[in-house]
């Protein structure tokens, strides 16, 4: 009874985003205020990754928000898990000398791999929330692998929150001296195409890779030591 | 508009598993999989047909770049969206961790106290 009722709920549903959707044009242009975007993003920033060049500076306090918003999750999921009597009911075996030794190889490499992404963030597709998240996905592969593996975690959250604040005080530099908050014009712009160029965006994309690694690795930390072994 | 269509449907599946399926686990995936149905929508909206990345690294894209590489915006929009939404699932994943803790099942019909 109640599929039946859901079902027919998404066929409403279906029909209607269709019917929404239908009337969007696909594939063909229409700028909104993304034109100036693209046509002066170059001339404003000379960033050549023109996401980025929006994540970070035209819409950098949006990108703010969104570093708090992931913060509070982590805060939010510390709190859940502090009060979780969690338990393990199987047994956890070692893992295979292939995998301990693979994961100890590809740890450091990964973690190489994360920074270049954010710190290419402004040259290349990519930037300081995907470094991170590769960063992430190393701890999180040694944790897997090994059980004695245990980030340090006064540590981790020292270094997020350092991180965190050199996104404001950038912000509040460009406030001072450029005039406007996160104003990209405090130091010079550089060269297109450049690994030293595009003004406060690799700063700021650095210090976002940092953060977000730290933060999801503290994040899979806490999850994963959280269960008692019986 | 083969994507708009696939992303409704990603909704949608999302969506029913978010109503019918009675697996903790699984609404939460259902929870995801809106979350990506979304994403594609949002960014195909910024596709124009013919284009390059919005990534300006060779010579010739310097000039008109607006004539030649696709909207950005969606695609920062969804950079955003991807984040929050990894955030989402971390926390309901922790709260079904702490719901297993409680009453040792996954069923969403055994938490008779969340019923209304």
């Amino acid at each position: 009874m109640r599929k039946w009722l859901a079902l027919a709920f998404l066929i409403l549903l279906g029909f209607f985003l269709a019917k929404i959707t239908s009337a969007f044009p696909f594939g063909v242009e229409s700028w909104g205020v993304s034109k100036h975007y693209v046509d002066k993003g170059i001339e404003e920033n000379r960033g050549s990754n023109l996401v980025t060049s929006i994540v970070v500076n035209y819409r950098g306090f949006d990108t703010l928000g969104e570093v708090t918003v992931l913060f509070l999750a982590a805060t939010a999921l510390a709190f859940l898990l502090a009060t979780c009597r969690c338990r393990r009911r199987y047994e956890r075996w070692e893992a295979s000398l292939i995998v301990k030794a693979a994961s100890e190889t590809l740890y450091p490499l990964l973690i190489l791999f994360g920074a270049y992404i954010f710190i290419h963030g402004h040259l290349t597709p990519g930037g300081g929330f995907q470094g991170g998240t590769v960063i992430a996905s190393a701890v999180m592969l040694m944790l897997l692998a090994h059980f004695t593996f245990h980030p340090n975690h006064k540590a981790l959250s020292t270094l997020e929150g350092l991180a965190g604040m050199s996104f404001v005080l950038i912000g509040f530099a460009g406030l001072i001296w450029g005039g406007s908050f996160l104003a990209n014009n405090i130091i010079p712009l550089g060269q297109w195409n450049r690994l030293f160029s595009a003004g406060v965006i690799p700063l700021i994309y650095v210090a976002v890779g940092f953060k977000v690694g730290f933060e999801l690795s503290g994040l899979i930390t806490d999850m994963m030591k959280t269960i008692k072994e019986e | 508009m083969a994507f708009f269509v696939a992303s409704i449907l990603l909704i949608l599946i999302g969506l029913y598993a978010v109503l019918v399926k009675r697996n903790i686990m699984k609404i939460v995936i259902g929870l995801s999989l809106m979350d990506t149905g979304v994403n594609v929508l949002i960014i195909s909206l910024g596709f124009i047909r013919g284009r390059t990345a919005p990534i300006v690294n060779v010579k010739d894209l310097l000039v008109n770049t607006s004539s030649k590489v696709v909207d950005p915006l969606p695609q920062a929009l969804v950079l955003t969206a991807i984040v929050i939404g990894v955030a989402v699932t971390a926390v309901a994943l922790s709260i079904v961790m702490l719901m297993y803790s409680k009453k040792n099942t996954l069923e969403i019909d055994e938490y008779k106290e969340l019923k209304w």
